[in-house]
C-alpha cells in the first residue's frame, strides 16, 4: 500500500531537503503514523495537541482536500497522491 | 550601500521599510523576512512587524495621490516611488446620499475602489507584492486567480517588466481570460477550479525557486496592502474613524486589515482611540464564515463554493478565524445574500449612486440593506462600505437583469405610446 507525499517547503527539515517521500498506510492517519516512523517529529507538525489535522494545514489525497472526505479516515489507496500544503487564499 | 543578509538572501538594507521580521499570527514564532507565508512551527498565517517611526498628518499628506502617501506603514523601501509600479489607491469616498436615504442611513459612504488602475483593490495588495518580489530578487511574479488579481498581477508586470505568470481555471469565461491575457503572454489555463489552480500554484511555488506568488509565497507583503484602505477612510473622513464599516469576505484577508490599519492609526495618535463595528459580508453559495458566526462557533466549515459572486468565492477561507474574532469583539457581524439579493445589490448601487459594482460589491451592498432590515447594523452612525470592483468584469451576472424599457419605431409617437413618459 505504497503512496507518495508531497512536503511542504517548511517540513523538508523533516525529510532531509525531499519534497517528495514514500510511505504506508491504508488510510491517511495510517500514512501519518508510518510518516513518523521515518521522519521523527513531522506527524506532530501537522496534527493537533488533540491529534487533529492542525487549522492551517490542508492535505490532498489525489485532488480533493480530505476535510471534503473523511479527514484522517480518508483511504489511500495504493499509489495515490497526497500532498500537504499550508493553507492560503486568494480574494479580499 | 549597504545590504544585510536575510534568509540566504542578500537583500539591500531598508528593503522592507520599517519591517523587522514575520511573526506567526497563531504561536507568535518569528522567522527572517524573506519569501515566507507558513509558519514552520505549527503552519499559521506569517505577517510583518514592525518598528514604526513616529509619522504624522502633514507628511502623509504632503505624499503622492496613492497608495505610497503611508509607505513608512508598509513593507517597502522608502524610494518606492522611483520603481516602475501602477501606482494605485486614494480613490474616492463618496457621500451615498440617496442610497442613504433608500436604506434609512443618516450618514452612509461608500469607499469607491472600482477606479484603481485594473479596476479592482487587488492593485494595493499587488503594488506590495510586486515590491517584495523586486527587493527577492524574484524572476516570475505570478498568481492563481479567477478574475481581478489576474488582471491586476498581469498589468503590474508588464509595467515593472518583470516575467509573469497568471493560473486561471480553464473554464474562466472568454471576457475574464482577455482582461488578463491583454497584459501578458503567459496566461496558463488549468483544467479545475480554483481551488485545483491555488493548490497547484502553492505546489509550484514551493519547487520552483525565484517566483513570486503574490498570493502564496509573498502573501504576508501582499494583504499588507489592503491596510491602506483603511488609512484612506480614515484621513479621507478628516483623520476620524468611522462608527461602522462593511467589508466583503472572501479569504477574510481584507477585513482583518482594514481593522489592522484603523489599530496602527490609533496607536500612532494620527486618530483619536475610538469604538467601531467591523461587519463582513457573503454570498449564501459561499458563506462559510457567515454560517459560524450565526451559530457562535470558533471553527469554520470549508464549502464548495456556488454563487455568482466569483471573486468571492473561497471556500475554505484562511482568515476566516479572524474575521470571526474581529467581528465579534467590535460588536459587528457576518451576513449573506442570496445571488437574486446581489443581483439586486448592483442595481440599487448603480440607480442610487451612479456606481456600478461587481458581484462583490453587490454582495456588500445587498448585505448592508440586510443588516438594516435585520436591525444589526444602527442607522443613526456614520457607516462606510467599501465597493471593491467594477461591474464591466462581471456583466454577465447582471446582463439578463437590466435592459432596454422599450424597443420603438424612430417616431415620436411610437415614443409617448411607450408609456415611458
Amino acid at each position: 500500500m505504497s503512496v507518495s507525499v508531497r512536503i511542504p517547503t517548511i517540513l523538508r527539515t523533516y525529510t532531509g531537503g525531499a519534497s517528495e517521500v514514500t510511505a504506508e498506510g491504508a488510510t491517511l492517519a495510517e500514512v501519518l503514523d508510518n510518516l513518523e516512523a521515518q521522519y521523527t517529529g513531522i506527524k506532530d507538525r501537522i496534527l493537533d495537541s488533540a491529534g487533529e489535522l492542525r487549522r492551517f494545514v490542508n492535505v490532498y489525497v489525489g485532488n480533493e482536500d480530505v476535510r471534503f472526505l473523511e479527514s484522517l479516515a480518508t483511504a489511500t489507496p495504493a499509489g495515490t497522491q497526497i500532498s500537504v500544503i499550508p493553507a492560503v487564499a486568494g480574494g479580499c | 550601500m549597504s545590504v544585510v543578509e536575510t534568509a540566504g538572501q542578500v537583500l539591500r538594507d531598508g528593503a522592507f521599510g520599517h519591517a523587522t521580521a514575520l511573526s506567526c499570527r497563531e504561536c507568535g514564532h518569528q522567522v527572517a523576512l524573506g519569501p515566507f507565508y507558513a509558519c514552520p512551527e505549527c503552519f499559521g498565517p506569517l505577517e510583518i512587524s514592525y518598528d514604526f517611526p513616529a509619522v504624522t498628518r502633514e507628511e502623509i499628506e504632503a505624499g503622492p495621490a496613492n497608495i505610497w502617501r503611508y509607505k513608512a506603514l508598509l513593507p517597502v523601501p522608502s524610494d518606492i516611488e522611483l520603481s516602475p509600479n501602477m501606482e494605485p489607491g486614494f480613490t474616492r469616498l463618496l457621500k451615498a446620499h440617496n442610497l442613504g436615504r433608500e436604506l434609512g442611513i443618516d450618514n452612509l459612504w461608500v469607499k469607491d475602489d472600482s477606479t484603481n488602475p485594473t479596476n479592482s483593490f487587488k492593485d494595493r495588495v499587488v503594488a506590495c507584492a510586486l515590491s517584495a518580489a523586486t527587493e527577492l530578487h524574484a524572476k516570475v511574479f505570478a498568481c492563481p486567480s479567477t478574475g481581478n488579481l489576474a488582471n491586476a498581477v498581469a498589468a503590474a508586470g508588464a509595467r515593472a517588466g518583470i516575467k509573469t505568470m497568471v493560473f486561471i481555471p480553464a473554464n474562466l469565461e472568454k471576457p475574464k481570460q482577455v482582461n488578463s491575457a491583454i497584459y501578458t503572454d503567459s496566461l496558463v489555463a488549468v483544467n479545475g477550479n480554483y481551488d485545483d489552480v491555488n493548490k497547484l500554484a502553492s505546489e509550484i511555488a514551493g519547487e520552483e525557486e525565484g517566483w513570486a506568488f503574490v498570493n502564496v509565497n509573498v502573501r504576508p507583503y501582499y494583504a499588507e496592502g489592503s491596510k491602506t484602505l483603511g488609512y484612506e477612510i480614515a484621513e479621507q473622513l478628516g483623520w476620524r474613524l468611522p462608527d461602522q464599516v462593511v467589508i466583503p469576505v472572501a479569504s477574510g484577508s481584507q477585513l482583518t486589515k482594514v481593522h489592522k490599519a484603523f489599530q496602527e492609526l490609533i496607536k500612532l495618535g494620527l486618530v483619536e482611540d475610538k469604538k467601531y463595528k467591523i461587519y463582513g459580508a457573503q454570498a449564501t453559495g459561499c458563506g462559510p464564515v457567515a454560517t459560524a458566526f450565526k451559530a457562535g462557533v470558533d471553527a469554520i466549515r470549508p464549502v464548495k463554493p456556488d454563487t455568482i459572486a466569483k471573486s468571492l468565492a473561497i471556500g475554505n477561507p484562511a482568515d476566516g478565524i479572524y474575521v470571526l474574532d474581529i467581528c465579534r469583539e467590535t460588536g459587528g457581524a457576518v451576513e449573506e445574500v442570496t445571488d437574486d439579493e446581489i443581483r439586486d445589490g448592483i442595481v440599487l448601487l448603480a440607480r442610487t449612486e451612479g456606481i456600478f459594482t461587481e458581484t462583490a460589491g453587490g454582495t456588500t451592498t445587498a448585505v448592508l440593506k440586510k443588516l438594516v432590515e435585520t436591525g444589526q447594523l444602527d442607522t443613526s452612525l456614520e457607516t462606510v462600505f467599501i465597493n471593491t470592483g467594477h461591474g464591466l468584469k462581471t456583466l454577465d451576472a447582471i446582463a439578463d437583469k437590466v435592459g432596454a424599457a422599450a424597443t420603438i419605431d424612430p417616431s415620436y409617437d411610437a415614443f409617448k405610446a411607450s408609456g415611458l413618459i
